[in-house]
């Protein structure tokens, strides 16, 4: 197996250009949405709106202003499949489709899913849906095909400021260390890493650097893996079924006229 | 804010509220026919339970396929495409499921055929030893009731093996869909048996039965809301004010009319299917609405 490979995206430096939306698309060769008649959002200047079937990478602009507008910041942070290490889609996934890669990234084999969007609702981050053309479940698959022929993932490549880091877990954990370290001693006390240890969720391949709460990037704070209910959930159905079976023996015991 | 608001729907929409209905109507009424056929002397609701069970769960793998967004590889779930070798995770309710509910299809189609030959439509000698007293036939209904069983609660627990709101923030759904997959049943059955001409103490016991259900789903129902805790919130809607009306319309209701033997009919037992209806559209629709 090769060595773990991912992203370490810093938001602090993203300017949001959406280079790596382009990218994405471009060389994954996904459709535009609404069958390109350009719509509006009407409520930001980001058009995207959502990681889907189609968008793969989404560069969220998260606008923080004060009601007089006197105060104010943008947030910018290019969204992606976290590759989790356990991976919610990848474990309720009935046919097999969802893999773990040698790269130690999460991808779906297009041809083997059969579109039950199981994973969906499992994956704790709502990165994963239908890409209606191929009917299936799609989502950032850390570019394996270029990952096979020893290139870098298409966003980190066109990304022009070194907000998408591509590299091993390892290196990547260094550098996210050195850049939080820095912003610390500049002042910047809000930063802090999301998803770069094991805590969450095993680890996540695609972890970020964050300059305020994960909810303020959409993120959730404690992201979990849906087999957490599995077993409780089986107890109770279990005990139903005990009190359903005792109830109708001393219901049906001997009751009923005697028929052919 | 819990964790789950973070996620996407999957769609699932009507398709899969009537699968999780119809699912419930087969296995319920596969589990009251072995209980009838074991515990009771009325051969009449037994035979109905197995008529009903069989075709109903040929209709809940159309559903399913139907639901796909690739049906044709709905033989995905159960064999894997490549290799061919057989597909089940165990710790994924929908793959579980899959084959739980390729296992009981298989046990209700023996059932159906026995009951068939019991009834006189045909008659192969082979196939009399399906019919229960025989040892063949009592292990195929005992193996077809733990899978429908099964069948019944798996699609609750599917839900709450998940990351999505109210799904995922209780772990009472797989027993709420169970208990209400056999109401409603009993209600079915109570419904189909008065239409066939079945009377009296048989018809009697269902129906007390039944309401001794419909008081434990009442429980569950309440307990599942407390289990939420403050995501129950998000039902101070329309899904809401529903869910309140299946309580009432569909459990609270025909309890009292029950009680009474003067007006019995089959008012009852059609609310009581109704009422499970709603409540797996609203357990479904108000969770997808979230993203």
């Amino acid at each position: 197996m090769a060595e773990p490979m991912g992203f370490f995206t810093d938001t602090t430096v993203c300017i949001g250009c959406k280079a790596c939306e382009v990218a994405c698309k471009e060389w994954n060769q996904l459709p535009a949405a609404n069958g390109g008649v350009r719509t509006l959002s009407g409520d930001s200047y980001d058009n995207t709106r959502q990681l889907d079937g189609i968008h793969w990478r989404h560069v969220k602009f998260i606008e923080q202003f004060s009601a007089d507008r006197r105060q104010g910041r943008w947030l910018m942070m290019s969204d992606v499949c976290k590759h989790c290490v356990h991976a919610g889609c990848l474990e309720v996934c009935p046919t097999g489709a969802i893999v773990r890669t040698e790269f130690d990234t999460v991808d779906i084999q297009s041809d083997a899913c059969n579109g039950c969007r199981d994973c969906i609702g499992a994956c704790p981050f709502g990165v994963i849906d239908i890409n209606p053309v191929s009917g299936t479940a799609q989502k950032c698959t850390l570019c394996y095909d270029r990952l096979k022929g020893g290139l870098e993932p298409a966003c980190a490549k066109a990304c022009p400021t070194q907000s998408i880091n591509f590299g091993t877990i390892v290196d990547l954990k260094k550098l996210a260390q050195a850049r939080l370290g820095t912003l610390q001693r500049a002042g910047e006390t809000r930063a802090s890493l999301y998803g770069a240890d094991e805590h969450m969720l095993g680890g996540l391949n695609s972890f970020y650097l964050l300059v305020d709460r994960p909810e303020v990037y959409g993120l959730p704070t404690d992201p979990k893996i849906p087999s957490r209910n599995l077993k409780p959930s089986a107890i109770w159905s279990v005990f139903g079924s005990v009190a359903l079976t005792l109830m109708a023996m001393v219901s049906f015991r001997n009751r009923g006229t005697r028929d052919v | 804010m819990s964790s789950t608001f973070f996620t996407a729907s999957p769609h699932w929409r009507w398709l899969i509220v009537a699968y999780f209905f119809f699912g419930g109507l087969a296995a319920g009424s596969y589990f009251l026919a072995t209980l009838l056929d074991l515990f009771g002397k009325d051969r009449r609701l037994v035979r109905l339970g197995y008529l009903v069970a069989f075709p109903v769960v040929c209709l809940c793998g159309l559903l399913l396929t139907a639901d796909l967004g690739r049906p044709l590889r709905f033989w995905h779930m159960l064999v894997q495409s490549e290799t061919f070798r057989p597909m089940l995770k165990t710790y994924s309710p929908m793959s579980s499921g899959a084959w739980a509910l390729l296992g009981f299809g298989g046990c209700a189609f023996l059932s159906f055929v026995a009951v068939l030959v019991e009834s006189g439509w045909f008659d192969w000698p082979a196939l009399r030893r399906l019919s229960a007293p025989s040892p063949v036939g009592r292990v195929v209904t005992v193996i077809g009731t733990f899978l429908a069983l099964y069948v019944a609660g798996y699609t609750g627990v599917l839900l709450a093996v998940s990351n999505r709101p109210i799904w995922a923030d209780t772990t009472l759904l797989g027993v709420t869909f169970l208990i209400s997959a056999v109401s409603t049943s009993a209600a079915l059955l109570i419904l189909l048996g008065g239409w066939g001409g079945v009377t009296g103490d048989s018809i009697h016991a269902l129906e007390r039965f039944d309401r001794a259900v419909l008081v434990l789903e009442l429980l569950v129902i309440g307990a599942l809301i407390v289990s939420l805790g403050r995501v129950a919130m998000v039902w101070l809607n329309g899904w809401g004010v529903l869910l309140v009306a299946m309580v009432l319309g569909g459990i609270a209701f025909p309890l009292v009319i029950g009680a009474r033997p003067s007006v019995r009919g089959s008012l009852a037992p059609v609310l009581v299917l109704a009422g499970g209806l709603v409540l797996r559209a609203v357990i479904i629709f108000s969770s997808d609405g979230l993203r």
